[in-house]
């Protein structure tokens, strides 16, 4: 018989600890196998941010530095300078990337470092128990928004890919999603090859994905899964934000 | 070995590129800018060095921490608003063992403050400075001479214990000319197995401070003050000045120990027996040589620019031992030998 299906080897078997029906966990398997695909466990280093997958280093098996919060932009960048020959990637989620770590994304970016970002946006913080984040959608109620987000409160949510692609460094950035089949093969893709333009010495890349968070947003999985399609993808729309890297527009 | 007359913060650089340092992130802020525009423009001419000014204070401590582990001996300055910012990364290295330099070329405060020399950071730079359990080693420099000699320590000694290093300089430290020789760069010891570099065919690592579990972070705790015992023990640097027959010893470090030695050769001159003791490391604090100091001498004067920090270590150490006294200048005040003298003599014929 045929194995189809396996665990990617670059990802330890251990038990994830996140919610059920959170996204985090696919994005990891995702990680692992364009890791896998591309040949490169051994000369990556992954660099995992606070909040919910602040235990990342527990599941890929490949080494990691944690940095503090919202700084993995610049814990990155002073890896891949001092090795520019390995692959480094930061995974970042919504409060850690758009909020506390915005200077660090935005001017990593800007210097067109080559690195590659790997951005969970679940529009809420996670770990800390379902504050409005910079991605909250407008009316979303969470812990700190209670009434819902309102624009003249709290603002508008950030589309921080479509805000880092106006930056000359930047080389390619899509936002994907963890929420359908073809979203999750379509994501793995695209992990795959902002690996490969960091490879290739192409600059500044990011993966944004839309991630269900079932346990905040108050929903069943498969309700958090329909909900990125059908209110989520209005304020983030899927696709390539920008790619100027040497592979030209992505091949779906 | 040529000698050439050069300023404290370039100084500052030129050791830490001999001593090997090949990554360096800043962040300007007066009076340390001349540091990191001597990084700019000599970082590139050695092979594999690294400089990067960085959007702040903060990004520049992470990306140091992002290089250290990497592998690359790392140093970032900046002056005492700076470092509040850079606390947060200071921290993160402690706990992570990782080695580092940070330069703090002091300047007036709290807040925004001035951008005059001061001693304001003492409290900050000795008691760890940001948040938990941890300590910096710091050295303080009263020549440049001096600070080129512990720049270049300060990277073995970040090697050896895996840990954060300040040297703690001033707006005048930094900004003064004197001659300076360097001395012989020594090779690095440091072990590969500590870099973090892919774990090639092997088995994957990490590096972090993170330790959910109570009774291993406890673990990790107690493993970083067994290592600050050691260095308490074996890393304590001090210089003692005309104490030989002193009846009045004066305690101050850094510049204020330059303009000490002033007032002393003068007072000598005129026949008070006085005195000076210079912790050289500050954290660890030289406590047993003032202890044994005031075996023989019952009178001390700690002096400092600020309002009195220092001070409270100098009680510590002599434990109600001799009387102690203090004459201080906040605010970025640079005092003159000659104001020194006078506060000194008084505290003598008191």
């Amino acid at each position: 018989m045929k194995k189809v299906f396996s665990r990617p080897k670059s990802l330890k078997n251990t038990a994830f600890h996140y919610c059920a029906g959170c996204g985090h966990s696919i994005t990891h398997r995702l990680i692992c196998d364009a890791i896998d695909q591309l040949g490169i466990r051994g000369i990556t280093i992954g660099v995992p941010p606070a909040g919910c997958a602040v235990l990342a280093y527990n599941y890929f098996d490949v080494d990691m530095l944690e940095a503090p919060h919202g700084r993995g932009c610049a814990v990155a960048t002073g890896i891949k300078r001092t090795l520019p020959d390995r692959v480094v990637f930061s995974y970042q989620g919504d409060g850690d990337l758009a909020a506390i770590g915005t200077a660090e994304t935005f001017h990593a970016a800007n210097r067109g470092d080559n690195i590659t970002v790997i951005f969970i946006n679940n529009a809420v913080y996670g770990m800390t128990g379902g504050q409005m984040a910079p991605t909250t959608l407008l009316g979303m109620t969470s812990t700190t928004s209670p009434p819902g987000r309102s624009a003249t409160l709290d603002g508008h949510p950030i589309r921080m890919s479509e805000v880092l692609a106006g930056l000359d460094g930047v080389r390619y950035i899509e936002r994907c999603a963890v929420n359908t089949p073809r979203n999750i093969l379509r994501a793995g893709r695209a992990i795959r090859k902002a690996f490969q333009y960091q490879m290739d010495g192409v600059g500044f890349t990011m993966i944004e994905v839309l991630s269900q968070c079932p346990t905040n947003w108050k929903m069943t999985p498969a309700e958090s899964c329909r909900w990125i399609d059908e209110v989520m993808t209005k304020t983030f729309p899927v696709g390539v934000i920008k790619d100027t890297g040497k592979g030209g527009t992505h091949a779906d | 070995m040529d000698k050439i007359l050069i300023s404290g913060n370039w100084v500052c650089g030129e050791a830490a590129i001999r001593a090997g340092c090949r990554f360096y992130a800043g962040y300007p802020i007066t009076p340390q800018n001349e540091l990191t525009e001597y990084m700019a423009e000599h970082m590139r001419r050695v092979e594999g060095g690294t400089f990067i000014q960085a959007e702040s204070e903060i990004a520049a401590i992470n990306m140091v921490l992002g290089a250290s582990a990497a592998g690359a001996r790392a140093m970032t300055s900046s002056s005492s608003p700076g470092i509040s910012l850079k606390q947060e990364g200071i921290s993160a290295l402690a706990a992570d063992e990782l080695p580092a330099v940070i330069v703090n070329m002091m300047r007036g405060g709290p807040g925004l403050g001035n951008i005059l020399p001061s001693q304001g950071d003492y409290f900050q730079a000795t008691r760890g400075g940001g948040h938990g359990d941890y300590r910096t080693i710091v050295l303080a420099p009263s020549s440049v001479q001096e600070l080129a000699d512990l720049t270049m320590d300060a990277f073995d000694l970040a090697d050896a214990y895996r840990n954060p290093v300040m040297i703690l300089g001033d707006g005048m430290t930094g900004q003064m000319m004197e001659p300076v020789v360097f001395g012989k760069p020594r090779p690095r010891r440091y072990s590969e197995k500590y870099v973090l570099k892919g774990c090639g065919e092997g088995k994957s690592r990490f590096v972090r401070g993170l330790i959910l579990d109570a009774l291993r972070m406890e673990e990790h705790n107690w493993k970083l003050a067994r290592k600050y015992s050691v260095i308490a023990q074996k890393e304590v640097r001090f210089e003692t000045f005309r104490t030989g027959n002193a009846k009045l010893v004066i305690i101050a470090y850094g510049i204020a120990a330059r303009i000490a030695k002033g007032a002393i050769n003068r007072l000598r001159d005129s026949g008070y027996r006085v005195g000076l003791i210079r912790p050289i490391t500050l954290w660890p604090f030289p406590a047993q040589i003032i202890r044994d100091t005031a075996e023989r001498i019952g009178n001390f004067l700690v002096f400092e620019m600020s309002a009195g920090q220092m001070l409270e270590d100098v009680k510590l150490a002599l434990e109600g031992r001799a009387r102690v006294s203090f004459y201080g200048r906040p605010g970025g005040v640079v005092p003159t030998p000659a104001e020194l003298a006078k506060a000194i003599v008084q505290e003598y014929q008191r």
